[in-house]
């Protein structure tokens, strides 16, 4: 092998030596270097992940604007302003809320801590999931290119209704690549000892949506495939324009937006043990209630907008009663059992949240956002029961639009409070609780204004576009008007909290520590914030709790009880 | 930091296999979806009393029989690049990779083949944008297999006969090909 010798010879004289500029040197005179940013081609999974999170919290910011004009739209219910532009902002509104938002976001917090959680040096397949975030937000530009120019679902100009489908199957290619290195990194490059019942809650919650991503959106994209060749030619089978919802609009409803929710409870499920300072007893119960939330996935693949439940209460009857079961089956199966998940999930929190003698819960700061996140999800999938029961005449209503904001803004608030409990090992800083407790106050408090009275004006019959004659329901949609606006500060304010957490994190007291929550997972193992390679040594692992563990051995008058696998 | 116990070297994990696994899923999905809506869309069709297939055309079933045989030989060719690999045999295995990408070729040239009998405009229908719709991403996924098989011949004939992953992980992909163009054909050659 030949070694190329690139050192400068050592200056000879006493005097220091200015260096004199090589033919590679940055400083030669007229050599023009340019360097990319390290970030536009890094492989590092902390990074890909923090792009996702800026391009999801921009993507919340829009959706947030475009849903504050909505709102202003709705206050009086009568004339228009914005009439030329009404389809494309409903349109931006669930692209926004769905591939804007909940997609990117989810994503972040998985491709940012999947690996440090299974004790990984990287992400497997670092450059496709790199891929995968390039490719989402090009799609994003594109879209948000195509519903200004007049495109969109019912958009006036052909080539950009062309443009705006196109973007949305790169979006949903670009979900899918990123889901893969996912997927492929909690299945096989797990710590040496981590079985995958000690795999850690958020992990799971990781691969169930990675997979869910991995089984939908293939469909969603063959679909979009044939929209976009009738489109651009015969418009002969689909409906045209008006067809492109039809056919596609599955993805932006509900069950089918859960599986971009289930990080958000995982993040919930990883915080309980944490916060009540216990083992988790039988972790397959858990497991089995964040793997019920992804029957969503199954949902979505039938391509229905709506699983319906027609069912009339006057004509049940013995004879009725086969056709009936034949509607209540996928009913129940799609919409109940993702909400026996959450009841899973809840239910083995209360199990966790029973007092023990001396033993105090140990507040962290993302608890509080994930607690409200869950509950928020939770109230969206109550509303999608409702929604699914044609007897209740809630289809074509507001209240389709409530339950999407209960479940895009309730993922927001448990992705919030992950990104605060894992900001030490991104960043090096820890937010305060103290300030964070009051912010997740005021985003359920949003959540709740711009979600709840739609809820209401559902059951009153206003319609889903901006037009209805009922003077009565102005008050809710000023409510919602006030609802959205809140979000919009509740972001901005905890971005202001990470930002100057972050700007002081050289300061000893607001220095982070390598475990400042007492973890009891893997990536609390490592230094913060976390090298680029994660781990100095491969730890190895004996329990789902390897630094409770440790702590054990080093102090065994503290431990906590429970059992373990 | 807390100084866990150093693990020692982690084993093989076959990445590259589960990585692929996971495609081949997104495979199946892909062309599950499309082929679904590819039948509501003919029963709709046929319930309203309409022909499906546009008036005077006509499919050619040769090159579309030919096509599945021609997968039988992929699928060996693929799985004797596998059983060379094994045995670190490197000229059989990257001649066994070639044959595969060589046959694919030759499926692509019979979709293209058919393509031209049939003579369908795009703009005439929904059919002829659904054909071309499904059978072009056949195409499209044909043309990522090729790719993939010069790959994995290229990293073999390069020096990485070790890596034996990509070669079965190769196989895999176009197993799955044969099972995809397998309901493609029933559906839209046999079944029309």
């Amino acid at each position: 092998m030949t070694t190329l010798e690139t050192a400068e010879p050592a200056a000879t004289h006493a005097e220091p030596a200015t260096p004199v500029p090589g033919p590679g040197s940055a400083h030669h005179p007229g050599a023009v270097m340019v360097q990319p940013p390290k970030w536009l081609s890094s492989t590092d999974h902390k990074i890909i992940g923090q792009l996702y999170l800026i391009g999801g919290l921009l993507g919340l910011f829009a959706t947030i604007a475009v849903n504050v004009v909505i709102g202003i739209e709705r206050i009086d219910g009568g004339e228009v302003t914005f009439d030329d532009a009404l389809s494309q902002l409903f349109d931006a509104q669930r692209v926004g809320l769905v591939f804007g938002t909940a997609i990117p976001l989810a994503l972040a917090l998985c491709v940012a801590m999947v690996p440090l959680q299974l004790g990984a040096r990287s992400i497997a397949f670092p450059r496709l999931a790199s891929l995968g975030f390039w490719m989402w937000l090009g799609g994003l530009v594109l879209n948000v290119v195509s519903l200004i120019a007049n495109g969109g679902t019912l958009g006036g100009r052909e080539d950009m209704v062309d443009l705006f489908i196109a973007s949305l199957a790169l979006m949903a290619l670009g979900a899918t690549a990123t889901a893969g290195a996912i997927a492929t990194t909690v299945l096989t490059t797990r710590a040496p000892g981590m079985t995958m019942r000690r795999v850690p809650f958020f992990t799971w919650s990781a691969l169930i949506t990675s997979i869910a991503i991995i089984v939908v959106m293939p469909v969603f994209v063959g679909t979009l495939v044939y929209l976009f060749l009738d489109h651009r030619n015969a418009r002969a089978g689909f409906g045209g324009n008006e067809g492109i919802y039809t056919w596609a609009g599955w993805m932006f409803t509900q069950p089918a937006t859960y599986i971009f929710a289930i990080p958000a409870i995982g993040v919930f499920a990883e915080l309980l043990p944490v916060t009540f300072r216990k083992r988790t007893p039988a972790r397959g119960v858990m497991i089995a209630g964040l793997g019920l939330i992804s029957v969503a996935a199954l949902a979505a693949v039938t391509q229905q907008n709506v699983q319906r439940l027609p069912w009339s209460g006057s004509e049940l009857n013995v004879d009725d009663l086969g056709t009936k079961a034949e509607d209540l089956v996928p009913y129940a199966f799609f919409n109940l059992l993702p909400l026996l998940g959450m009841v899973i999930v809840i239910l083995m929190g209360l199990v966790l949240a029973k007092p023990q003698k001396g033993v105090r819960p140990n507040l962290n700061p993302g608890f509080s956002f994930a607690f409200f996140g869950y509950g928020m999800v939770f109230v969206g999938m109550l509303g999608t029961v409702l929604y699914a029961v044609d007897d209740l005449a809630l289809q074509g209503t507001v209240f389709e639009e409530a339950v999407l904001i209960y479940i895009v803004y309730g993922a927001v608030l448990g992705v919030m409070g992950g990104i605060a409990y894992w900001a030490p090992k991104l960043w090096g800083s820890a937010p305060s609780a103290g300030k964070l407790a009051p912010l997740a106050l005021l985003g359920v408090l949003a959540t709740v204004l711009a979600s709840f009275p739609h809820y209401i004006a559902g059951f009153l019959d206003q319609p889903a576009g901006p037009v209805y004659d009922n003077d009565d329901l102005a008050i809710w949609n000023i409510l919602i008007l006030v609802g959205h606006a809140l979000m919009g500060l509740t972001v901005l304010a905890f971005i202001g909290l990470l930002l100057s957490s972050n700007r002081t994190r050289d300061d000893e007291r607001n220095a982070a520590g390598d475990d400042p929550w007492d973890g009891q997972t893997l990536e609390w193992a490592t230094a913060s914030p976390a090298p680029g390679d994660n781990f100095v040594d491969v730890p190895v692992v004996h329990s789902a709790e390897p630094l409770l563990d440790l702590k054990a051995a080093r102090h065994p008058a503290a431990t906590t009880d429970g059992s373990s696998n | 930091m807390y100084a866990l116990p150093a693990a020692p070297t982690p084993a093989p994990q076959r990445q590259t296999l589960v990585g692929m696994a996971l495609a081949t899923v997104s495979i199946v999905m892909l062309t599950g979806g499309m082929l679904a809506v590819w039948l509501v869309q003919r029963t709709e069709a046929l319930d309203a009393g309409e022909s499906w297939l546009p008036d005077g055309v006509v499919i050619p079933e040769v090159p579309a029989n030919v096509m599945l045989i021609a997968f039988v030989g992929l699928c060996v060719f693929a799985q004797w690049a596998v059983w060379s690999a094994k045995r670190g045999d490197r000229g059989h295995t990257v001649f066994a990779l070639a044959a595969t990408a060589v046959t694919a070729l030759l499926i692509i040239n019979a979709q293209a083949y058919i393509y031209a009998d049939m003579g369908l405009a795009i703009s005439d229908g929904i059919y002829p944008a659904m054909f071309y719709g499904l059978t072009g991403m056949f195409v499209v996924l044909m043309i990522i297999g090729i790719l993939f098989s010069a790959v994995a011949a290229f990293r073999y004939s390069g020096g990485r006969s070790q890596d034996n992953e990509i070669v079965a992980a190769h196989a895999m992909y176009w197993y799955t090909m044969a099972a995809v163009f397998t309901a493609v054909w029933f559906v839209v050659y046999v079944t029309k």
